[in-house]
Order: C-alpha cells, then structure tokens, then sequence
C-alpha cells in the first residue's frame, strides 16, 4: 500500500480548533504550557481572549475546565496524553465524568511513536483510564482527515470526550468527504476470512497488512474503529459472524485498550478465535517511531504473523 | 430573595445545627464537626449575600457557591433548605437509598448544588472556571468557594491559587474554614501549614481575616471583597470545630462520626 504522509493528528486537531472557534463562541480553550506542541496555540492566535494557559499543572486545568462548562462553555483541553490523563485523573473523575459536564479532553503524544524523549512522555495507558471513567467518549483517530471530521463531531456532542492525537506525520487511510460519526467504525476493505480492527497509526498498519495477506490468498476486513466507546457493536458482530476471525491492533498497552473493549463485547455475544497486537505490558524507550513500533511488536508484519497464527495457517 | 438580618442570621444558623445533629444522627454517619464550623459561612452566604433565587436555581446570573469541603454536606443541605430550595422535610432522606441528599454534593441530584465535591482540592480550580466565564460573559456574578485547612494539604490548591492570581480572577471569593482539625488530628500535628495567612498573601490573593462565627464580621468582609478587582479573595475564618455543641466542640472524635441517639437528645437541648 502507498505510503502518503498527511500531517500528523494533533496539527489537524489545531487547524480545526480554529475552524470551531470562528463557528461557536462558547468554545474556549485551555492548556498547560504545552500548546505549542499539542497545536492548541492555533487557536490561541485567532482568539487570544477565549484561550488560557494555566502553567504547567493539570489537576487544575481540568477542574477550570468544569468550571466553564458548568456554565455552559464548550472547552477544549490539551496537554500531552501521559500527564494530562494520569496528573488530572480524578479531576476528570469527580469533575467531569461524575460531574456530566462537556468537557473536551484532547491529549496530544499518545503511544510510543512520540520516539525519542522516551517512555516518560509515552502515553501507553490513556485508552484504559479514560474508558474506565462512566459516560466519558473515547477516541483514537487515524489521520488528519478522520481528525478533522471529528473534531468537529464532539464540537457538536453534549458530553465529555476523550481523544488522543499523535506526534507523527501519520499516513492517509481515509478519503477526503468519508462521513465520520461519534461511535461509528468506517470500513476501508471488505474480506471474508478475518476482521481486522485498528485505531490510530494501526490503521495504515493494518492496511498494509491487509494488503500482503491478500497475495497468499487471505481476505482481511480492515475497520478504522475510532471510537473505542462507544464501541461499533453492531459493525463489529456483523463481522465477527461474517469472518469469524477478529485481530484488534492499537498503539496501546495491551490491557484495558481496544482489545479489551472487543473481547468483553465479543466473550458475550459471539466468541470467535481473536488475536491482539498491542504493547505487551511494558513500557518502551527512546528511539525513532519507526524503529519503537517495529521492536514493540506494532509494524504489518507483526499484524500478518497474528492474523496467520488465528487463522491457523 | 429576602435578605436576614444579623439577628434572624443567627437563629437561622442555630437551626441549620439542629438540623445537621438530626441529619447526621439519623443517617448514623457523616461529618457533624465540620459542619457545624462552616454554618454562620453558608447561612450568611444563602440567606444575606448571595443573589439567588431558590425557585429558579438555573438562572444565568446566580451567584454560585462551591462546597468544596463536600463532607460539610450536612450544613450544605440544611442552609439549602431552610432557604427555599427544597422541603426541610427532605432532610431526614440524607444518606439514603435514592435521595438527592447524598453523602457528599452531586450536583445532579440536587438543585442548588453547583459542584460535586468529596475528592478534596477541587472546589477551588471549578469556581475559577465559574468566574472566567462570567468574566467571558461580561456578567457580575459571583462565585464563592467554601474551602477547608485539611484541604490546603492538597497541592490542587496551590496550582489554582497560583493560576487564579496570574490570571488576575475576581468575582471569586474563596473562605477558609479554618477549624484547625482534620481527620487524623489537630492540622498543626499532621501537616501545619502555617502561616496561612501569609501563604495565601504570598500568592496574591486578596485576604481578610475573621471569626467564622461572627455574622456581622463574614458580612463585612464579603462587603469589602466585591470591591476588590483584578485579584481573587481569600476570607481565613478562625472557626470551632464541633461549634455549638459543648461536648462536641474541639472535640475531633466527631469529625467522621455521628452523634448517638443520647447524644443527638443531649446536643438539641443545648441548641434549643
């Protein structure tokens, strides 16, 4: 499959924190000194008066947070996804998910393809915590179209949502004008004998995957299933019965991420033979993105050793 | 909203310790101690300062009030009710199956309680938020926040008291329910976070110090801190924890603890 880089994830999250702000003055923004590299600092340009840099302390950022949405503003917030989820968990806990308020949670870095400022700013968990939290939308998008479009649907969705971005370039899997929903998976190739689903850079991963299997004669599904929940049951089931073989592949610890989400959906509904390419609990180190997801187990042909091994061949 | 006058402030802040004896005692759990340190706070807050209307508890332009020592629920609940939120009948469902009334604020139960607290260290970072909207909206309410000594432990509170201050946030007037107890001990024996008052003005907030129980004083200083722009307002109010009840008073045995039945019997005597 043809490698196009677009631009990375969090760069199409600013750009579009832009187009909201100019649509909806209630959308204010807020971050923890790290706007520059998370893209918040877009919007801080256009609409300095409805931005806030609090300084580097994000229990604070997020209780701010509720407190402008208690009284009806949209915000958004952006840190990097390792200290924004682990440093503002229980604010989001009490403040937010408990609290029911709309507040947007967008944490730039995730995964390890941060590359070389190493495990410390490698958001592996965020996935985990933030599903963990009642009422809370959960989302790791692909590339900066799906970004996009989706920036603009919890723009529009009166709840909380967490949405993690990327550091990296990440390369285009969707077509521009691809219809994008809040908990709806998109399908980029129909096969017969497995599904596989993926999220973030997994998903060119997966493509490509999908792509080699095809030449020894295996037909692979491939789903970009952004949202982790609310999980895409019903695309998911559809394609379990139909393929019967379910491979999940995310930039994430392999406890409490997509994977889980998949298989405590599927153990009730349709048990079918599954296979998991995440991060085998452990956390990584510095090094390029590329050299990170192939020593961790995240590049194609892991997806297509996994893929065979369920399929028994 | 009819405002009390110092005197009527005073019996009504008696009541809301009978009721948080009955509260408490009934639900055989809670936090009588400080409760009854915060009452004259919220009593002059719901029933003289604030502006407010109890039949309309969403109106845009309310003054707002942050519990954010959230186990004071009982004296949140009493001040709420006798104001007019709701039946002080209510009262008795505190900590029950079912009931708004839960043991720590959830502001969907419950009308008039703008934040849900009991993870202490919040309340603070929220009312921050409250004030830069209304600052963002060009409106003049304001947003009080009901803070404790044992909650100063918390570093959230330092990261809000920083921000709020470089942020140069008004319209937020902050209390310090300072009953010089937490759940372990006295705050000097588990980690004294002396001196207050100066910490506080080390962070450029605006601070008044007063008696916690002194309706005119809590009336005075809130006077005084609506007139202060451009930086946020601390009120330190030297209180008693227990205050009301002799045997309870200072006495830290009730700060996690309700009152037995004789004991209840024993406390309503003295506060009737």
């Amino acid at each position: 499959m043809q490698k196009i880089l677009g631009k990375a994830t969090r760069d199409a999250y600013g750009e579009t924190l832009v187009e909201i702000g100019k649509m909806n003055p209630e959308v204010v923004v807020l971050d923890a000194d790290l706007s520059k590299s998370t893209k918040s600092a877009l919007f801080s340009e256009k609409f300095p008066e409805r931005f806030f840099n609090v300084g580097i302390q994000e229990a604070n950022l997020v209780g701010v947070a509720a407190g402008l949405a208690s009284c009806g503003k949209i915000p958004f917030i952006s840190s990097f996804a390792s200290f924004l989820v682990s440093k503002g968990f229980d604010q989001f806990r009490m403040g937010v998910a408990f609290s029911e308020l709309n507040v947007k949670v967008v944490g730039s870095h995730g995964g390890i393809t941060v590359g070389e400022d190493g495990a410390s700013q490698m958001a592996i968990e965020d996935v985990a915590l933030m599903t963990s939290l009642p009422g809370f939308v959960v989302m790791v998008p692909s590339d900066e179209i799906s970004t996009r479009a989706l920036v603009f649907e919890i723009a529009k969705y009166p709840g909380p949502v967490y949405m993690r971005t990327g550091r990296p370039k990440a390369p285009v899997v969707h077509k521009a004008g691809t219809d994008f929903k809040i908990g709806k998976g998109v399908r980029l190739r129909e096969g017969k004998d497995l599904t596989i689903l993926a999220n973030g850079l997994e998903v060119f991963e997966a493509l490509e995957a999908a792509e080699h299997l095809a030449e020894d004669g295996i037909s692979a599904s491939v789903i970009d299933m952004h949202t982790v929940k609310p999980l895409d049951t019903e695309l998911l089931l559809e394609e379990a019965k139909r393929t019967g073989h379910v491979l999940v592949a995310e930039e994430h610890q392999i406890w409490g991420g997509l994977g889980s989400a998949v298989a405590t959906f599927l153990a009730k509904q349709h048990p079918c033979k599954m296979g998991f390419v995440a991060i085998q609990d452990t956390f990584a180190e510095s090094g390029k993105a590329e050299e990170l997801l192939e020593k961790y187990g995240l590049t194609y042909p892991h997806i297509i050793k996994a893929a065979k091994k369920i399929l028994g061949r | 909203m009819e405002k009390l006058s110092v005197e009527q402030l005073k019996a009504r802040a008696k009541l809301v310790r009978r009721h948080i004896i009955e509260m408490t005692g009934a639900a055989a759990s809670g936090h009588p101690g400080g409760s009854l340190s915060v009452t004259e706070i919220l009593v002059a807050l719901y029933s003289n300062l604030m502006e407010h209307n109890p039949q309309d508890p969403q109106w845009p332009d309310r003054d707002r009030l942050i519990l954010s020592k959230g186990h004071a629920s009982p004296a949140l609940y009493a001040a709420l009710a006798e104001t007019g939120y709701f039946s002080p009948k209510t009262l008795k469902d505190f900590r029950k199956l079912g009931s708004p009334l839960q043991g720590h604020p959830d502001r969907r139960k419950l009308p008039g309680v703008e934040a849900s607290t009991g993870s202490l260290g919040q309340g603070l970072s929220m009312g921050i938020g409250m004030a830069l909207a209304r600052r963002l909206d060009k409106k003049s309410y304001y947003t009080y926040v009901i803070t404790s000594d044992g909650e100063m432990n918390e570093g959230q509170t330092w990261e809000a008291a920083a921000m709020a201050a470089h942020h140069k946030v008004d319209h937020l007037i902050a209390f310090l329910d300072y009953n010089k107890f937490q759940l372990d001990d006295s705050t000097k024996n588990i980690c004294d976070m002396e001196p207050v008052v100066e910490k506080w003005k080390a962070f450029r907030w605006h601070t008044f110090e007063i008696d916690g129980h002194d309706v005119k004083q809590i009336l005075n200083a809130v006077k005084k801190a609506k007139k202060v722009q451009g930086q946020p307002v601390m009120i330190i109010a030297h209180t008693i924890k227990g205050k009301g009840v002799s045997f309870m008073e200072g006495n830290n045995a009730f700060h996690g603890v309700a009152p037995k039945p004789e004991e209840v019997a024993k406390a309503l005597k003295e506060l009737s």
